[in-house]
């Protein structure tokens, strides 16, 4: 590994294509019009040492070629993930395995059985967006360093072939005449440049910050990357439900009994032709049909008092009333809680009287709280109900006996056994909604249905995410280099003043009309020739064509 | 040499860095179910719960005593498939020093009530009106089986339906 | 106030097709080519383009005023707002490097955005609890900037590719090209067949079986070429579909691409045969006085400047507010898929331009592609892979 030293006397880094200090090409691309300027011609770490297995493995991740093909695939991957949807957005009562067959035919199994359902969170997918992270910070080390070294060791006076190799480059003849190069100097400098001069040369240089852009938003990448990979450590991310009926009061899951909350109130309100505020919204409700307004949780947030355990009394502190909307989640400290779900009009009382069937008689009426039902309700004047079985949401199983799937009133259903003066054994009645069965044979008696109380339940997502700061500043980070390196450019102006002749020179890293209009206002009304670009030089002399549109 | 040397060992100290955070990205992607419930070998989290005939449970006052506490609803068929067996074997071990603490996920009295007259438990039932002791040990399946041991630590989480066999072999990890 | 805004709307349609031709007027004068600044013609066109850019504002304003809530919230206000921003976008460009050419490639694409932006419900809807946000006016415009800051790099791309493109004999590159122009030429077919049939007021309900097996309809406001699964056409003087689709493909919207592509290859078919050559060949006169290299410049700077915006608006203003209004700020959402994936590309071509040194026609390709994935984001995510981000 031989460090290269040039003529003028520099010593550069081994790799390296053009002499960081004076432009001397050091490479074999002396024949080339034009000399390749990215990166300075500087040599990139990983291509110069070759060795061992963790410099090939090193050299892997910094290719640009690794990094793009790493892109590509991710984009394709990502893409394939959204024609059909995703198992998270597929019903919860669905089962996958059948659903994409049932919705999409043969192609929705063939998503399924390949894994695309869980695509985004696939190992491969992940070993994707991961190698592309590694190549992030490899490729930026890689770069970074020498581009660094070549910028600031960069020399005034350049080698007279780096400055013909420049895509604008001009040569004025002197004939007796001396130019005072200093009006063109103040002019640059008026234009931001900075400038730097050695035994009359000039160099201007503008906007060399922008250079550090890529690694600037490449780091703000890492950090993003960073943030997203801290999310699964425990303590840093919450992802609960909470119903809470009307009225309930619970403990915030995720909270560890710090704090409780009542529901005071859910509302939905939809947009109604008649109210004069939505009036302009007649035409696309009558297409529509009801468009829903606002969800609404009228909440009270508790903290709890002392230490307590779980299942123990807790003194609970009022702390605020808070109207949760979609939009508008209640904070405190690092949780977060989401309007994301309701239920309207759940059933909560359920009233019935005794009743004559045939005369239709009435011998009192009871009400089940279908949250807390009671074992017997004792009508008076010897007349009583038991509760002798209570199912909350019914069906029948499959050996046709009655059972619960849930725990939820969704669908009530009753066995009562009716005891009345003239039938002291009782009477057995299956009560269902809008069913009325006699197991044990004809009745005399029936529990008569008499109205429902219903309540609204509100379900709210409960979220801590201390990873958001991380991922928030990455994103600012990201978006100051990024502008950082695409809004600036880095603009450099060569001037060499030779015994008869004085050549100038210039190079950009992007917005060549920039550079050439800030030329062109240097040079104006001085006797230099405005140097030209010779990419346009080269095309319109092998195509003869006019320049400007 | 030296250099050349310096750069090798940064190079992989940072390779190795990188490929550990892919392993740690995709060791967390897979087991994220876990992640969510308490981990093994760690403390049980102390609750007080009173059982249907008005005693008070307090988990802590069990060390020193194996603990095999389940959480179930009666609307849930495998629950109520392994109570029965819960049941036998509680007979068996309650005298070598292991306590069933059986907690309903916040249901009426009434059917709580029900469902003991039904089976004939012994154990002590409790209601977790509050839904706490449940957020505490972070349920979501039912149902669930928290294997306590003698010094307060879970020692192992089973989620479904236990047949007898495997009730009597947990009851004898959890033995003191 | 909302007629007022339609008529905004209908006077900013028509200043831009008159400057449309005042462009073109730029490009026939030779006099400008020749003094390398700007002809009389273009400074015409650039004016009137203006002018037409500040009627759409207005259209924009009394609209907001109108609804109480800024135009982006469906597909109609979207697109539209996004031909205005591409107007706006050329605008700009055009004041950095005063091309009348681009002007006239880049106010057709608008127009035809714009058109194409009516052919959906234009109704004043009201916000659903979700963009009940400032965030919508926030992230909607903001990306919507972006993206037609990088819709100028496909027309600066379009250009130098119609120039750069050998017509005399046949290739890859001209198939490819005269793709990009069947494309336009279908999007130009689809306005037509809509708005006449619309203007028709033409209906054609059926009722038919869908794939649980439930008996619907369907209204089609296309004459249906292929009908729904065992659909029975409710009115006896529609035409009747000449062959049923199975119940799991959307009858209606097939119909409509079908609609599209047909009417489409029949325009085409009608150009080729009256010009005898290629449409790319039949416009390739009009850019033969642009410079190629720097229409390859203003592609790529157009992409320097709209990519940061674009991150800006449609991920990182999109995951704050998804943070806000559902929960979480990234939910592979295909709407933020596609997002994502627009983003991927331009990273990609930027990388592939700064450090491969693709310049000139490769970029340019790219630039066509980066477009496209634009669009498809925009009709086909909306449109056809339901998410929480179809509203329309």
């Amino acid at each position: 590994m031989k460090e290269v030293k040039c003529d003028c006397g520099h010593v550069n880094p081994f790799g390296t294509k053009i002499c960081e200090k004076c432009g001397m090409l050091l490479g074999n691309d002396k024949e080339n019009k034009l000399i390749d300027m990215r990166y300075e011609g500087s040599a990139r770490r990983s291509q110069t040492y070759q060795k061992t297995f963790i410099d090939k493995i090193w050299n892997f991740f910094s290719s640009v070629k690794v990094g793009v093909t790493l892109i590509v695939l991710a984009l394709v991957a990502s893409a394939i993930g959204t024609i059909l949807p995703q198992e998270m957005y597929i019903p919860s009562t669905a089962t996958p395995a059948e659903h994409y067959e049932l919705e999409y035919g043969w192609v929705g199994k063939l998503y399924y059985e390949l894994g695309f359902h869980n695509l985004y969170s696939s190992w491969w997918y992940l070993i994707i967006i991961g190698m592309l992270g590694i190549s992030l910070l490899i490729a930026s080390i890689d770069r970074f360093f020498p581009l660094y070294r070549s910028l600031k060791n960069q020399g005034v006076t350049r080698q007279d072939g780096f400055m013909k190799r420049q895509r604008i480059y001009g040569v004025t003849k002197l004939e007796d005449q001396d130019i005072n190069l200093e009006e063109v100097k103040s002019r640059l400098k008026r234009q931001r440049y900075h400038i730097r001069e050695e035994n009359g040369h000039l160099l201007a240089e503008k906007g060399r910050f922008s250079r550090w852009g890529p690694y600037v938003n490449h780091i703000g990448l890492i950090i993003f990357l960073i943030g997203a990979l801290l999310r699964s450590v425990p303590g840093m991310y919450i992802d609960k439900v909470l119903w809470l009926r009307e009225g309930e009061r619970k403990e915030i899951p995720g909270t560890n009994g710090e704090y409780y909350l009542q529901n005071n109130e859910f509302t939905l309100d939809v947009y109604d032709k008649g109210n004069e505020e939505d009036e302009q919204y007649s035409a696309a409700i009558d297409k529509t049909g009801t468009i829903v307004k606002t969800y609404q949780s009228d909440v009270t947030l508790y903290q709890r008092k002392g230490e307590t355990i779980p299942g123990e009394k807790v003194d609970l502190e009022k702390l605020k009333d808070f109207k949760i909307k979609v939009n508008e989640p209640l904070k405190q400290d690092h949780y977060a809680l989401y309007q994301v779900d309701y239920k309207l009009d759940e059933l909560s009382t359920m009233a019935f009287n005794l009743m004559n069937k045939k005369t239709e008689e009435k011998f009192g009426s009871l009400k089940v709280d279908l949250n807390d039902p009671q074992k017997k309700y004792d009508l008076g004047k010897g007349y009583s109900v038991d509760l002798i079985s209570y199912f909350p949401d019914f069906e029948f199983d499959e050996k046709g006996e009655p059972r619960t799937i849930s725990k939820i009133p969704n669908n009530p259903a009753f066995i009562f056994k009716m005891h009345t003066p003239d039938k002291p054994e009782g009477e057995v009645s299956f009560v269902a909604i809008k069913k009325n069965v006699e197991p044990l044979g004809e009745n005399t008696y029936k529990m008569a249905f008499n109205g429902v109380e219903t309540q609204d339940v509100t379900a709210l997502t409960v979220r801590k995410d201390l990873t958001l700061w991380i991922l928030f500043s990455g994103g600012i980070i990201f978006m100051v280099g990024v502008v950082q390196g695409s809004y600036w450019n880095h603009r450099r102006i060569w001037i060499k003043r030779k015994d008869d002749e004085i050549l100038i020179a210039g190079h950009t890293n992007k917005n060549w009309h920039g550079i050439k209009r800030d030329i062109k206002q240097a040079l104006e009304s001085t006797s230099l020739c405005e140097p030209t670009d010779q990419l346009e030089e080269e095309k319109s002399s092998t195509k003869g064509e006019a320049l400007n549109g | 040499m030296n250099k050349k040397k310096r750069r090798l060992i940064s190079r992989t100290i940072i390779l190795l860095l990188l490929g550990a955070a892919l392993v740690f990205a995709l060791y967390t992607n897979f087991t994220k179910d876990k992640n969510e419930s308490l981990r093994k070998g760690s403390d049980a989290p102390n609750f007080v719960l009173t059982d249907m005939e008005g005693k008070a449970h307090k988990l802590s006052d069990y060390k020193g005593k194996g603990v095999f506490l389940n959480f179930w609803g009666t609307y849930c068929k495998p629950c109520e498939y392994e109570m029965p067996y819960m049941q036998n074997q509680y007979k068996n071990f309650k005298d070598q020093g292991v306590e069933i603490l059986a907690v309903n996920v916040g249901e009426s009295n009434y059917a709580v009530n029900n469902f003991i007259t039904k089976h004939d438990l012994t154990f002590p039932v409790m209601i977790d009106k509050g839904r706490e002791v449940e957020n505490a040990y972070r349920v979501d399946i039912l149902p669930v089986t928290f294997l306590v041991d003698k010094e307060g630590k879970v020692i192992d989480i089973i989620t479904g339906a236990l047949t007898e066999e495997s009730i009597q072999k947990h009851m004898e990890r959890i033995k003191p | 106030m909302a007629e007022v805004s339609s008529n905004f709307l209908y006077a900013a349609f028509l200043l831009y097709l008159v400057a449309t031709f005042l462009f073109g007027g730029a490009i026939k004068d030779k006099r400008g080519a020749e003094e390398k600044k700007q002809n009389k013609w273009a400074k015409l066109g650039i004016f009137t383009t203006i002018l037409g850019f500040a009627a759409q504002i207005g259209y924009f304003i009394t609209r907001w005023i109108a609804a109480g809530h800024a135009p982006v919230s469906n597909l109609f206000e979207f697109t539209t707002f996004f031909g205005m921003m591409l107007v706006g976008a050329f605008i700009l460009i055009y004041f950095l490097y005063k091309t009348p050419a681009l002007g006239l490639f880049a106010l057709p694409i608008a127009l035809l955005i714009i058109a194409y932006a009516s052919m959906f419900p234009t109704e004043i809807a009201p916000l659903i609890p979700a963009l009940q946000s400032d965030w919508l006016h926030i992230h909607v415009t903001t990306a919507a900037a972006g993206q037609s800051i990088l819709a100028i790099s496909f027309i600066a791309a379009i250009i130098y590719l119609v120039k750069f493109v050998d017509q005399t004999q046949s290739s890859k590159r001209t198939f490819w090209l005269e793709f990009i122009m069947f494309t336009l030429v279908s999007a130009i077919a689809f306005v037509i067949i809509t708005s006449t049939f619309s203007a028709m007021d033409y209906k054609a309900n059926f009722d038919w079986v869908d794939k649980h097996g439930a008996e619907v309809k369907q209204e089609f406001n296309l004459p249906a070429l292929v009908g729904p699964n065992e659909g029975k056409l409710i009115e006896p003087d529609r035409f009747e579909p000449m062959a049923s689709m199975p119940p799991l493909i959307n009858a209606k919207k097939l119909n409509t691409v079908i609609w599209s592509i047909g009417m489409g290859l029949v325009l085409y078919g009608l150009i080729r045969l009256i010009a005898r050559k290629r449409v790319a060949a039949l416009i390739k006169p009009i850019v033969k006085n642009v410079n190629l290299n720097l229409l390859d410049e203003i592609s790529y700077r157009s992409v320097l400047i709209g990519f940061p915006i674009f991150t800006l608006g449609a991920l990182i203003f999109a995951m704050i507010w998804a943070q806000v209004a559902w929960t979480r700020f990234w939910g592979w959402d295909p709407k933020e898929v596609w997002a994502l994936v627009t983003w991927l590309f331009y990273a990609a071509f930027l990388h592939l331009r700064m450090s491969k040194g693709w310049q000139g026609e490769k970029s340019a390709w790219l630039a066509v592609i980066g477009f496209a994935i634009m669009i498809f984001n925009l009709i086909f995510v909306n449109l056809v892979i339901a998410g929480l981000h179809s509203y329309a």
